[in-house]
């Protein structure tokens, strides 16, 4: 489609980008898709007499309940129950990493949209209605939305964490150059179009099946055990797929399954929740706001010799992720460079705000926010470009992190230098420079974006998966993982991995649910690494299959093992195809009472992490890449557009390169959200303002930049990678940090007064006040 | 009974007519490929066609059925995924979005697959632009659309030999549609549709205001639709006086052809202004009528000085200027039992100019942080006549009595746009709200009153004209 006669080698380069996707596997879920078949929580279909819940929540941020009327809502006709935590069996308590969350608010709110009741009727209609009967009286308390004032009043999660490298004191002395300054990024709201939601069903003798939109199987089963005060095993929870994640249904998809639960237990009927997008909005929580004040010394070749970075995070009212969200902060403070000296802190601050969850970056992107101001800072006041002190700073083999461990196999420089080179650096920056002498009203901004990412759980103990894998009498395979598919083509990829090691065709194959009575105690499917960790289990249990099979075939054949393989659906003898085929080895295989069920696990070797000390090898491998956007704003009106992203991308040896793709494009056009448009805003009351579709936008198709290149860095990959294809889900969101700068930039180029500001999202309306600002 | 199609089924049905489309599909035929994402017609998850009958022709657009009353089904073929697959294989649009792996979690999916499929069977020329606007209203939030601007491009191209005459019989052979679609036409004017109850009640005609604000209230109650009364419908021109009926809808001004030539970036106006999906059902009633200080074509008829026609019950008619309809903050000049008819209104000359203006945080399918539009005429570089509008920056939307009467008689130079400047800050009282602080308001005033006379004479006025270190 786009023509770049001026330089072949990225053309060429190009061409093979969009052969090896033409070629490349489709999404197996896209079948159903397309034809809207796929089936999503609340298209399951109900059983006679379902209930249907709306969650009652708090009309203030803070307060003491003094006083709640249910008569009127529980008079309406059609109303069946209202449940509160007066209704909790086991424990009102659905805290993970801290037990600090009430499922239902007792005797005091903590935030605007704590759920207060569960309100269950024959249709989802009347119990809305009914919600409009009750009466709430709450004597309010002071509300703190800040983190800053947070940390003044000293409200806080938990303990203040740090790292630290070398000496930051002596590194400092040894500057030529020390800036300090403070940034703010706001939170994000993941805004999967799938709401949150789940259906609960009572089995026999007391046992309920959950059916939820979820990351997290395991911690909705968990939850719905101890708020019901049963044993986990009468709980079945099941996801068949859900319409966006993105880490918003990592932890917080839990609590209205668990309140579907609840009413079902004691209704003894179906119950059916799915939020609607107002409620979805007010009453969960988002990405982390960040306040951080950071100081960074150079020398004077521009190497950075020490950087020092406090972190505010904004919590909200509960702990939920933010001690972990928290952690891999610091694991990415410094992004892709190298700083001998190095002092992290991170504080997480409780506020009167829904408490903040994952959301793909996990932490990782605020903590780059910073370190990218602080360069992008330190490069307005001495006077160079920018890029040249991220080039100066890039990491090397055997470098060594914040926390101690040293970087291998790393790509950082490699994938900068060919993104200058393939992307010819010289002409885009002059094309930038000569536009903007020849415009006015328009200018051009030019920045690159590195990033380095580390991909495992954080904490280890989590990095585990199992595969359960069956093959059927006919020949036919089943899969069953703890991998939750979301959108990201994991489903798919597991179905290569089986495919490839039985050699038979995908059609063969099929994923099953992801369900707590196949695959037990599993982690969520977050942190990039779900297929990794289920795809490494689904290989290890096929290996095993195939391994059983090819004794059963050797016995058949009367042939050593050795020189046995499966091929194309038939047993290859000293690579020669012989008359035994797939489905009658199967068949020879269970006449001879051979197990055609694996269950295997897989936990990842090598990695470990000492809080004590902060100090470990917590990731099993890093992705790394680099991003060079381009941006024109409309001077005028204070609008903008984005020309290019030219990426060039880790993925180490891709298994599904259009998926891969889907994921680096998706991922980036999120993070320019972050960074641009998508802005929460509360009031000082603790409500949220931006509350709706209409007040919150995201993305839409005429805003993406006209132009994404993406070329792969060509590598040996990683072992530890499933089939050395890299994790990819939350690395190129980072990308998106560079349109901050670009924007920043081109600002820059019209109003030579603009000082520059760290202060993200960059709207329209902070774009127009800067290209103005005297 | 509210009668239609849907898909291939005629439905004849008591529902209440005031309860939304959407919740008929999927609740009452379980055709759950159409999906909720917001409930107010800002994702586009929920989109369905809306065919209807016109002389020898079906005309199918798109529609977000979330905000659509039943009632508006009534004698139409409405046309949901599923109407749209085939037997054991995809359509040349879901073959399109799966081979370039336009989909991923799947959720958004259908309405894109429902979109592009309706671009397909529209009258519109088969361009990349107008399939990129077909899915102008449908939000992904996994893709970042590149991998779906390929898909659009796919679907183009399968279109390109597309033979006009006899399009179904095109299409279907083409795999874009089934087959039953070549008999809807015989289906449609054989539907004994008569008029369906209408009982007293709230005025809806699209609908896509007043459901985002009250659908459960207009679900419960009823609702007199007025989508489809003749009198209200029609765009005339007579005696360059151009006359729109309320019912028209902004997708109706779109394709109007002889109002394009008096407005040459009619369209580029108008694609700030909601989405397609938006477009095929917002009535120029419901906009004017809801009366938001920000309401983008309320601000477009007010530099147009437009006359509002305004009927009764007893079909008496009364004229009133547009810019006297609004009192205060969502008041207006409307009696009980009024009903706005229609609005009429000079067309723009080869010798007067036009501009609009809008921005937003977002700039295609936002609300408006302000937004403004100028139509003047020029004698000698001196200016004749001129009306100035702006909305977001008082409780109603605005018409600037002070700047345009400052302007009147003035020579057009730099310095008199400078001074109108000045003037229209006195004119404005921009309150701190979502859309954007008091300040940034009024600086953003400025600057598209600036950029008024950029648009229309950048060989006279450039930015730098206006602003410092331009």
């Amino acid at each position: 489609m786009h023509k770049h006669k001026s330089n072949n080698a990225l053309e060429s380069k190009l061409d093979a980008v969009s052969i090896s996707i033409k070629q490349s596997i489709k999404n197996l879920d896209s079948y159903t898709h397309v034809r809207g078949e796929s089936i999503y929580v609340d298209d399951v279909n109900v059983k006679q007499g379902t209930f249907h819940a709306v969650v009652y929540d708090s009309p203030k941020a803070h307060g003491k309940i003094k006083h709640i009327d249910y008569s009127k809502a529980e008079a309406l006709e059609g109303v069946e129950r209202i449940f509160t935590y007066k209704d909790v069996p086991g424990k009102n308590q659905i805290g993970g990493i801290i037990p600090d969350e009430p499922l239902f608010a007792e005797d005091e709110v903590h935030f605007w949209g704590m759920p207060i009741a569960l309100i269950v009727a024959e249709s989802e209609f009347i119990a809305r209605k009914a919600r409009e009967l009750i009466e709430i009286d709450i004597e309010e308390l002071p509300v703190i939305t800040t983190a800053k004032e947070a940390k003044a009043k000293g409200s806080f999660i938990n303990a203040p964490r740090s790292f630290s490298l070398g000496d930051t004191e002596k590194g400092f002395n040894d500057c030529e150059y020390i800036f300090e300054g403070e940034t703010f990024s706001n939170g994000q709201e993941h805004l999967y179009i799938e709401s949150q939601g789940a259906y609960a069903e009572p089995l026999e003798n007391g046992n309920i099946k959950i059916t939820s939109s979820t990351q997290g199987p395991t911690a909705v089963q968990k939850m719905a055990a101890q708020v019901l005060g049963v044993a986990m095993h009468k709980i079945e929870v099941d996801v068949t797929r859900l319409g966006g994640g993105f880490g918003g249904k990592e932890d917080q998809a839990t609590p209205w399954a668990v309140m579907a639960a609840l009413a079902s237990y004691h209704l003894n009927q179906s119950v059916k929740l799915i939020l609607n997008r107002h409620d979805d909005l007010r009453m969960t929580g988002k990405r982390h706001p960040y306040e951080s004040t950071y100081k960074i010394g150079l020398s004077k070749d521009l190497k950075i010799l020490a950087y020092e970075v406090e972190f505010l995070q904004n919590s909200g009212a509960a702990a939920d992720l933010s001690p972990a969200i928290a952690e891999r902060t610091l694991f990415h403070a410094t992004n892709s460079y190298f700083v001998p000296n190095v002092e992290t802190t991170v504080i997480s601050c409780k506020t009167h705000l829904p408490p903040n969850t994952a959301f793909r970056g996990f932490g990782g992107p605020q903590g780059m926010f910073v370190i990218e101001s602080a360069i992008a800072k330190a490069a307005n006041e001495i006077g160079v470009p920018p890029r040249q002190i991220q080039e100066a700073n890039l990491l090397d083999e055997n470098d060594t992190f914040s926390y101690g461990q040293i970087a291998k196999k790393v790509e950082a420089k490699n994938t900068w230098d060919s993104a200058k080179s393939i992307y010819n650096i010289e002409a885009l920056e002059r094309e930038v420079e000569n536009f903007n002498k020849d415009h006015s009203n328009f200018k051009k901004g030019l920045a690159f974006m590195p990033i380095t990412f580390g991909i495992s759980f954080t904490n280890t103990p989590m990095n585990h998966a199992r595969a359960l894998v069956h093959i059927y009498l006919d020949g036919s395979v089943g899969i069953s993982t703890a991998a939750v598919e979301m959108g990201q083509g994991v489903n798919t990829k597991m179905i290569q991995i089986a495919a490839q090691v039985f050699s038979i065709p995908i059609e063969k194959i099929k994923i099953e649910t992801t369900n707590t009575t196949r695959v037990a105690n599993t982690s969520p499917s977050a942190a990039s690494s779900t297929a990794d960790l289920n795809g490494k289990a689904t290989l290890k249990a096929c290996t095993a299959l195939l391994g059983r099979l090819k004794k059963v075939a050797s016995e058949d054949l009367d042939i050593s093992e050795d020189s046995i393989e499966l091929k194309d659906e038939y047993i290859y003898v000293n690579h020669k195809k012989s008359e035994l085929s797939w489905t009658e080895l199967i068949s020879k295989t269970m006449m001879k009472r051979v197990a055609l069920t694996e269950n295997a696990h897989y936990a990842t070797p090598e990695i470990h992490f000492d809080k004590t000390k902060e100090k470990g090898h917590p990731f099993a491998y890093h992705v790394y890449g680099t991003a060079i956007i381009t941006t024109t704003v409309d001077c005028t009106r204070g609008t903008y557009e984005f020309d290019s992203v030219k990426i060039v991308h880790d993925y180490g040896k891709s298994m599904s390169e259009g998926i891969d793709l889907g994921q680096v494009e998706g991922a980036l056009i999120q993070g320019i959200g972050w960074m641009t448009m998508e802005e929460i805003a509360y009031n000082d009351q603790g409500r949220l303002l931006s509350n709706a579709l209409s007040t919150y936008k995201i993305p839409d198709i005429f805003s993406v930049p006209k132009d994404v290149e993406v070329i792969p860095v060509e590598t040996d990959g990683n072992d530890m990678a499933i089939l050395k294809s890299k994790a990819v889900g939350e690395p190129p969101l980072m990308y998106g940090i560079g349109a901050y700068f670009a924007l920043q930039n081109a600002i820059k180029a019209f109003n030579p007064n603009y000082e520059l500001k760290f202060h993200a999202p960059l709207t329209p309306e902070k774009v127009l006040m800067s290209l103005y600002s005297k | 009974m509210i009668t239609f199609i849907l898909n291939n089924k005629t439905i004849k049905t008591p529902e209440h007519s005031g309860m939304t489309l959407l919740d008929f599909v999927r609740y009452e035929q379980r055709l759950t490929g159409t999906k909720i994402g917001c409930r107010e017609g800002d994702c586009g998850a929920c989109t369905v066609l809306v065919g209807s009958l016109n002389n020898d022709t079906i005309e199918y657009q798109s529609i977000t059925s979330c905000i659509s009353p039943l009632g508006n089904a009534h004698g139409k073929h409405i046309v949901t995924v599923e109407g749209t697959n085939l037997k054991n294989k995809l359509t040349t649009t879901q073959e399109a979005m799966k081979a370039n792996y336009a989909t991923q979690c799947g959720f958004c999916t259908p309405g894109f697959v429902v979109s592009l499929t309706g671009f397909a069977l529209s009258n519109s020329e088969k361009n990349y632009r107008n399939a990129i606007n077909a899915i102008s209203g449908n939000i992904c939030r996994c893709t970042g659309y590149k991998a779906i601007e390929k898909a659009a491009h796919q679907v183009v191209s399968a279109l390109q030999n597309q033979k006009i005459d006899n399009s179904f019989n095109w299409l279907i052979k083409n795999g874009f549609v089934p087959e039953y679609f070549n008999s809807i036409h015989k289906r449609l004017k054989d539907l004994e549709a008569k008029d369906i109850n209408q009982p007293k009640g709230k005025y809806v005609s699209g609908g896509t205001d007043l459901y985002v604000q009250q659908a459960d209230h207009l679900a419960d109650n009823s609702v007199h639709l007025i989508a489809e009364k003749d009198y209200l419908k029609g765009i005339s021109i007579e005696n360059n006086r151009c006359t729109i009926g309320t019912n028209s809808t902004v997708s109706d001004l779109w394709n109007h052809i002889e109002i394009n030539n008096h407005f040459p970036n009619l369209k580029k106006y108008l694609k700030l202004v909601s989405s397609e999906q938006i477009r095929n059902m917002a009535s120029f009633g419901g906009n004017l009528a809801n009366a938001s200080p920000i309401g983008d074509m309320t601000i477009f008829f007010l530099a147009l000085n437009s006359d509002l026609i305004i009927t009764n019950e007893q079909e008496e008619e009364r004229t009133l200027p547009l810019k006297n309809f609004y009192q205060g903050y969502k008041t207006y000049d409307l009696k009980d039992g009024e009903l706005l008819k229609a609005i009429s209104f000079k067309l723009p000359t080869t010798q007067s100019f036009f501009n609009f203006e809008k921005v937003c945080k977002r700039t295609h399918l936002d609300i408006a942080s302000v937004n403004s539009a100028i139509h003047m005429s020029l004698e000698n570089n001196t200016i004749s006549e001129v009306h100035v509008s702006i909305g977001g920056v008082a409780a109603i939307p605005k018409y600037l009595h002070d700047t345009a009467k400052f302007l009147t008689g003035k020579p057009l130079t730099s310095e008199t746009i400078l001074e109108a400047s000045n003037v229209l800050q006195n004119e404005i009282a921009p309150i701190s709200d979502v859309r954007g602080t008091s300040d940034y308001k009024r600086l953003l005033g400025r600057q598209l009153f600036y950029a008024h006379f950029t648009e229309l004479f950048p060989k006279q006025f450039t930015l730098k004209d206006f602003v410092q270190h331009a």
